[in-house]
């Protein structure tokens, strides 16, 4: 399982937590499986999200492993000018 | 995906990285050669203009174009109804929207119909035989205004779930972000700043305005060229506007005249292209300044409530700011980014922000440099200015108290690699400008400044010619010097002299799909493709000599731009230089070329610190500005002299923001100041020369440890500035621009 802290806005979807806890071993398996387990993270999952796993962001790269013992934080989709 | 997480920077002697070689497009820039986007042209080709609101928010009741349509020299008239309704995404089909417009115009400016004619006389006599049956409804434009009961609604029922029942229908979304336990550690500080902060809407203020010229066959093949940060951006959304096939779509981007965020959408282009459609013909559209400053994306304006609490050592105990952005007429305000990097170089305990996105009769917010970040380092570095400063504290000493350090978990969640903010901390400190005396009326600041920086689709092709020159093509139109970067990285792994590689930009047709430049992506996205791409080309070349030379692969190796025998069993051999190998090509498998197609991710975070001096007169609340010092971490400066560019553009984009730029509206809620006469950008003669410090830690996600560096520069001088005004005026300044009668108004309240 993996440890995901979410931003304080979203923890509506997920009664009240700021940490879950997925069964993911890499990016796409992460953001399936916070869908799946709660399903009020959909519409902002697919808006958008940019992930920090250990302290590098990732936006699209669903293969990017990630380890059991990995910090993950799920971040608003990251813009740029 | 990190391409490569090794930085070789340790251990690698640099030959071209790091230098300063010539630009590859100062001659054409200097000498007029430069094709910017007003500058192409085509046989036939027809002059599109836009008709525009005259309102700041109206019903379009209808619109009656056969007027227009039936005068000599008037090809095409085009409203929303020409554009196909297709299933088009939120964000999508608000660009439709703000391109054209649907049943509402939502802003003074906003699209509305457009015309194709012989001439732009002819064009414009079109416009003005337009009908348009307006019933104009109420405004609001500005961001607090528009969250009170009974103001003017833009959208019903558009918020996102995650805003409150309740909440205004002007507000589209709600973030929240940060640790801890905000009063535990308010309580625990001897004082507790509670202050509000302002900041107006500025423009990129870009030189060139936005144009291009589009084309399109009976067949539905199209070919658009224009000046914009993305042209496979410009492609993809075209097409799904107009539901064309991307393949049938090619996009050539011209060279730029400066875009700083605001040219990563479209305007322009999609209009353009349905002209062609109905005429047949070339269109070209080119917007006038009045047009860029009404209908182009300014950056949103902001309203930040701050409480932060502090210890008389210095330490902060507690940090909290909600902020709110007006985003234009739709959604998609940078206040996301905002309430994540508002206390980013910060290490804290407990620290919480809270953004509100908010809709208001302005333009679409387009990105602009580090878009969100500015205004909330504004308040967040003026509130802890003004808390050091009232306990008799140096600034940048209890910055460094409370500077994020590697290991520190970030105020928007992740805990940081190594980073830079401490190294331009005391590397300001240090600094003889730190130390430097003031006159009277004359007052120092300093902010720091934080930016995320990412990665992104990028393709990179690297042709290795007959005659051993190298030609890179890269698909990200060149902003802030990346035809030089791509140029020198090449030459750097090739082992071969800069003026040996020509850098392009490639079109659509050419390459895979790549991200826009924006979010300092380019130098680290595209330059671990180049590094890649010519990697390729080393190994095949590796691979061709070994042929010639009747040895494995394996026992050559590359270095000093020639392929050597290598380990006991390759034999003697005279090295083949680049060259060598490139005119056998044909006898040796023919051509030789590398490429890369990746997502590069992992891109380092970045920060700086800014020093100003400042002198007000007393008299008028005109702020001169003295000095400036950028200090800031490239990770490795792939051309020095570009990144100091890019420091000093972001510090002067910033004075500007600081100072005199704003959007003004009226109370009929149209712009006032549609002009560079009357919207006031800073010249040079404002300025004096910015000093450009910078530091290079090295990023672990890249080969030679590049970071981004395009975007961290504007975030600290917006504070920096208040607090040198602040401090020489005598009287805290927590509203921009601090123009002359906003200074004198406080010096004389105070």
């Amino acid at each position: 399982m993996v440890q995901v802290t979410i931003w304080g806005s979203l923890s509506d979807f997920t009664e009240g937590a700021r940490e879950v806890e997925v069964d993911a071993a890499n990016l796409r398996e992460l953001l399936d499986g916070l869908a799946q387990r709660y399903p009020g993270l959909k519409p902002q999952l697919e808006r958008g999200v940019s992930v920090s796993i250990d302290g590098r962001i990732y936006n699209d790269s669903w293969f990017q492993p990630i380890q059991p013992d990995s910090e993950v934080v799920l971040l608003a989709r990251l813009k740029g000018g | 995906m990190a391409l490569d997480s090794k930085t070789t920077q340790d251990v690698m002697q640099f030959k071209v990285v790091g230098t300063r070689p010539l630009r590859p497009d100062g001659i054409d820039k200097v000498t007029g050669r430069a094709r910017f986007g007003a500058d192409i042209s085509a046989p036939g080709m027809l002059t599109g203009l836009v008709l525009r609101s005259p309102h700041a928010h109206a019903r379009i009741k209808s619109i009656d174009t056969s007027a227009a349509e039936a005068m000599e020299g008037v090809h095409a008239v085009v409203t929303r109804r020409d554009f196909p309704e297709r299933d088009l995404d939120e964000g999508t089909a608000d660009v439709l929207d703000n391109c054209m417009a649907g049943d509402k115009v939502l802003y003074d400016g906003h699209a509305l119909a457009a015309v194709a004619a012989s001439s732009t006389h002819i064009a414009r006599k079109a416009l003005k035989a337009i009908k348009v049956d307006y019933e104009p409804l109420d405004h609001v434009t500005d961001v607090d205004a528009a969250i009170q009961p009974g103001a003017p609604v833009l959208h019903q029922g558009r918020a996102n779930e995650s805003v409150p029942e309740g909440a205004s229908p002007n507000i589209m979304a709600r973030y929240e972000f940060g640790h801890g336990d905000i009063e535990a550690g308010l309580a625990q500080a001897d004082r507790v700043l509670e202050r509000s902060y302002k900041t107006e809407a500025t423009h990129q203020g870009y030189i060139e305005p936005h144009a291009c010229l589009a084309q399109m066959g009976p067949d539905g093949q199209a070919d658009l060229w224009c000046c914009t940060q993305g042209h496979y951006m410009v492609r993809n959304t075209c097409a799904e506007i107009l539901g064309l096939a991307q393949g049938q779509l090619r996009v050539t981007a011209s060279e730029i005249g400066g875009g700083f965020g605001g040219k990563t959408t479209v305007f322009l282009e999609p209009v353009a292209l349905m002209l062609a459609k109905k005429t047949q013909r070339p269109v070209k559209m080119v917007m006038s300044r009045s047009e860029v400053l009404r209908a182009t994306g300014p950056t949103a304006s902001s309203s930040v409530d701050m409480r932060i609490g502090m210890t008389k050592e210095g330490i902060i105990t507690g940090a909290f700011a909600e902020l709110r952005y007006q985003g234009g007429a739709y959604p998609g305000s940078p206040v996301d980014m905002g309430a994540m990097s508002a206390f980013a170089p910060y290490d804290l305990e407990h620290v919480k922000t809270i953004g509100w996105d908010i809709v208001t009769n302005r333009p679409k917010a387009a990105a602009y440099r580090a878009p969100g970040a500015p205004m909330a380092a504004f308040a967040v570095e003026s509130a802890i200015d003004e808390l050091a400063k009232g306990f008799g504290l140096d600034p940048l000493e209890v910055r460094l108290r409370n500077a994020a350090r590697e290991g520190t978990r970030a105020s928007y969640g992740p805990t940081y690699p190594a980073i830079g903010l401490e190294a331009t901390l005391r590397r300001a400190k240090d600094h003889p400008h730190w130390s430097a005396p003031l006159g009277p009326n004359q007052g120092r600041g300093v902010a720091c400044g934080f930016w995320f920086n990412f990665g992104g689709d990028t393709c990179v092709s690297l042709n290795v010619t007959p005659d051993g020159t190298v030609t890179v093509s890269e698909g990200n139109p060149d902003i802030g010097g990346s035809r030089a970067s791509m140029s020198m990285m090449a030459a750097e792994e090739l082992g071969i002299p800069y003026e040996k590689v020509r850098t392009i930009v490639a079109d659509t047709g050419s390459l895979g799909q790549n991200e826009v430049t924006d979010g300092s992506r380019v130098t680290f996205a595209v330059g671990l493709a180049t590094i890649k791409a010519a990697r390729a080309a080393k190994a095949e070349m590796c691979k061709r000599v070994a042929q010639v030379w009747g040895i494995d692969e394996d026992a050559v190796e590359w270095k000093d731009g020639a392929a050597h025998p290598a380990g006991p069993n390759a034999g003697t051999h005279p090295p083949m230089t680049l060259a060598e190998i490139a005119a056998i090509a044909s006898n040796t498998g023919g051509p030789i070329a590398g490429h890369c197609e990746a997502n590069p991710e992992g891109a380092g975070v970045s920060f700086a610190t800014h020093m100003v001096d400042t002198e007000v007169d007393p008299d008028t609340g005109a702020v001169k500005i003295l000095r400036y010092t950028v200090f800031q971490d490239a990770g490795k400066a792939v051309h020095p002299a570009y990144v100091e560019g890019q420091f000093q553009g972001g510090a002067t984009q910033g004075i500007g923001w600081a100072l005199n730029e704003a959007y003004i509206y009226g109370e009929d809620g149209l712009l006032q100041n549609a002009g560079f006469l009357d919207y006031r950008i800073p010249v040079a003669s404002d300025l004096p020369m910015i000093d450009a410090v910078i530091l290079e830690i090295p990023n672990p996600g890249h080969p030679y440890g590049v970071r981004g560096v395009g975007e961290t520069s504007i975030v600290p001088p917006l504070a920096a500035v208040a607090n040198a005004v602040s401090e020489a005026a005598g009287v805290r300044m927590a509203s921009l621009p601090m123009s002359p009668p906003k200074v004198l108004k406080a010096i004389r309240d105070s």
